[in-house]
C-alpha cells in the first residue's frame, strides 16, 4: 500500500515503494503508444512545476506525465517569476499556495530544502533535483531502464563516472542500486570523487580502465561546466584522455553492458562520438523512460489517501 | 472475501461451460460475420473469460477473434475518493478497434460504473462500429443507465450479498456464489 504524501529521497523509500514505482510504470508506458496518449486519472487536479534552477529534460518531461494524466499544469521558472523581482521563495510558496495544488515538483539549486516548503504547503512535494542532495526521477528511471533490459537489479555492478561530488543523480542511484543488493562502484578525478564516497558502501576508483572491469552497467554523468566555479580538473583535454569512455576502455566491461547517460551528453568529453551510433539509442530509449516513471510517481502521489 | 462466508452456489463448472457456450452463439448470431469482432476482456475475470469465448467461436467458426485486456483503473470516478492508489494492471489491445464490432466481457454487472469507465476508455482507442457488453453474471442494484447484450444469469441478490465468479485460471476451481456476511 502507498503510504507516502512526498517523495524527496531514494535514501527514504524502501525496496516495496520503488517496486510499486516500476509496476505502475511499466503500465503507462503501454499509455504513450495509444492513439490516445490520456487518461483523466488525474482530471481536476492541479500540478505545479517550480523550477528555481533550470531544466529543460525534467520538467517537460514532468509536464507531459502530468498532462497525459489530465492535470492541470502550472510551469513557474525562477527566471521570469517575482523571483527576479526579489520575492523570497517562501513568498513565492505561500503564493502558489493560495491555488491550492495538489502536487508540487521542485527543483532547487539548495540540498535538503523540500523540507522548507512542506511548511508552507499541503501539497505533495516531489523532488526535481535539490542541490547536490537528489534526483529520486532521474535514478528511478536509470533503474527502470536497467530491470528492463537486464531483468533484475539484484546483484549487479554498477559503475558511475564523473562529478559524483556534485552530482544528486550519482547520489540517488547509489542509494536506489544499493537496497537491491547491487555494489557500486564510482570514477573519476579524486577532486571530483572524494575518497569518503566509501563511506556510503560504494567503491572508489580513480582509474577508469580499472573501474570498468566486469561491469554490468555504466552511468557517465555529465560534466557540469556550469557548476565548477573553480577549476576540479587541469584541462578538460586531461579529463577526457583519462575518462572518456572510448570504443577501447568499453571492451574492459561486462559484455552487453548497459550504458546510460542523464543527458544532455557533451560528446567527445563523457563520451566518444565514436559510440555515438552505437549508445545513443540506449540513452534516447531511457529518456523516454523517464516519461512512464515521472507519471508513475505524479499518479501515487495525485491518489494518495487524504489524511497522509 | 473477508468477513463473508459462501451462501449459495448458483452455477457449477459445467453450469458455467454451457453458458460461455451460449454466450459465443449469441454473440455470432448477432454478428454472423466473426470477422467483424473484437474480444475485449476486463481486468482480471473477465480477461479469463474472453480467451475462453475467443477459443469457443474458434471451434464454432474456425475465426481468430483478435483479443484485448482492458484495465479500466484509470478511468474510474472514485479514484481520488477510494485512496490509496489502487493498482493499475495492463491495458493491451494490439490491434485497431475501428469499426470492429467489439464485445465487452466482465464476470459481474453490478453498479455499471466499471462499464462506463471501459466505455470511457474504449473511445481513447478508437471508434468501434458498435459496442456490446456481455457478462457472465448480472446482479442487478445498477447505479447507471447500463445494461448488457447478453447475460450468461441473471441473478437476483440483497445488495448486502456478493456474487463472486471464481475460475479456474486463478482461483483453482469454476464456480459462481453468493456470498453473505458472516456474523463472526
Amino acid at each position: 500500500m502507498w503510504d507516502k504524501k512526498h517523495i524527496i529521497a531514494i535514501k527514504e523509500l524502501e525496496r516495496r515503494h520503488i517496486e510499486a514505482i516500476f509496476n505502475l510504470a511499466r503500465n503507462f508506458k503501454e499509455l504513450s503508444q495509444r492513439e490516445i496518449k490520456k487518461t483523466p486519472a488525474l482530471r481536476g487536479k492541479t500540478v505545479v512545476n517550480l523550477f528555481f534552477e533550470n531544466s529543460t529534460r525534467t520538467r517537460t518531461s514532468f509536464e507531459l506525465a502530468a498532462k497525459r494524466l489530465s492535470a492541470d499544469v502550472l510551469n513557474f521558472s525562477a527566471s521570469m517569476s517575482s523571483l527576479s523581482k526579489g520575492e523570497s521563495i517562501v513568498d513565492t510558496i505561500k503564493n502558489l499556495e493560495s491555488y491550492h495544488p495538489d502536487i508540487i515538483v521542485a527543483r532547487v539549486g539548495f540540498s535538503a530544502s523540500m523540507r522548507t516548503f512542506m511548511r508552507y504547503t499541503d501539497a505533495s512535494i516531489i523532488n526535481a533535483g535539490d542541490g547536490a542532495n537528489e534526483h529520486p526521477t532521474q535514478a528511478l528511471l536509470d533503474m527502470f531502464t536497467v530491470e528492463e533490459a537486464k531483468g533484475t537489479l539484484e546483484s549487479l555492478k554498477v559503475l558511475i563516472v564523473g562529478d559524483i561530488r556534485h552530482s544528486r543523480v550519482a547520489r540517488s542511484n547509489i542509494f536506489g542500486f544499493q537496497k537491491f543488493s547491487s555494489s557500486i562502484r564510482v570514477c573519476g578525478p579524486t577532486t571530483l570523487v572524494p575518497y569518503e564516497f566509501h563511506k556510503i558502501g560504494v567503491e572508489v576508483f580513480d582509474d577508469l580502465d580499472k573501474a570498468l572491469d566486469d561491469v554490468d552497467v555504466i552511468i557517465m554523468l555529465r560534466i557540469q561546466r556550469e557548476r565548477q566555479e573553480s577549476s576540479f580538473f587541469p584541462s578538460l583535454r586531461e579529463y577526457v584522455e583519462r575518462f572518456s569512455l572510448t570504443p577501447g576502455r568499453i571492451k574492459k566491461a561486462k559484455k552487453g553492458c548497459l550504458i546510460m547517460h542523464p543527458g544532455p551528453i557533451n560528446w567527445d568529453i563523457e563520451i566518444s562520438s565514436a559510440l555515438k551510433e552505437r549508445l545513443h539509442p540506449f540513452i534516447l530509449h531511457q529518456a523516454g523512460n523517464g516519461l512512464a516513471v515521472r507519471m508513475a510517481v505524479l499518479y501515487l502521489a495525485g491518489t494518495r489517501r487524504k489524511e497522509l | 472475501m473477508e468477513g463473508f462466508k459462501d451462501k449459495t452456489r448458483v452455477l457449477s463448472p459445467q453450469d458455467i461451460k454451457r453458458v460461455l457456450y451460449r454466450l459465443a452463439h449469441q454473440i455470432l448470431e448477432k454478428t454472423p460475420d466473426s470477422n467483424k469482432l473484437a474480444l475485449l476482456g476486463i481486468q482480471t475475470r473477465g480477461v479469463f473469460l474472453a480467451r475462453r469465448i475467443k477459443a469457443i467461436i474458434k471451434e464454432i467458426e474456425g475465426t481468430d477473434v483478435p483479443l484485448g485486456i482492458l484495465d479500466i483503473t484509470l478511468y474510474r470516478d472514485d479514484l481520488t475518493a477510494i485512496g490509496p492508489s489502487p493498482l493499475v494492471k495492463e491495458t493491451k489491445i494490439n490491434f485497431s478497434i475501428d469499426n470492429k464490432v467489439v464485445v465487452l466481457i466482465d464476470d459481474v454487472l453490478f453498479t455499471g460504473r466499471t462499464i462506463r469507465a471501459a466505455l470511457d476508455e474504449i473511445m481513447d482507442f478508437g471508434r468501434p462500429q458498435k459496442v456490446e457488453l456481455v457478462v457472465l453474471v448480472d446482479r442487478g442494484y445498477r447505479e447507471l443507465p447500463i445494461r448488457a447484450d447478453f447475460v450468461g444469469k441473471n441473478i437476483p441478490t440483497a445488495q448486502t450479498e456478493h456474487v463472486e465468479v471464481r475460475l479456474e485460471e486463478i482461483d483453482k476451481k469454476d464456480e459462481v456464489v453468493i456470498l453473505e456476511k458472516s456474523n463472526k
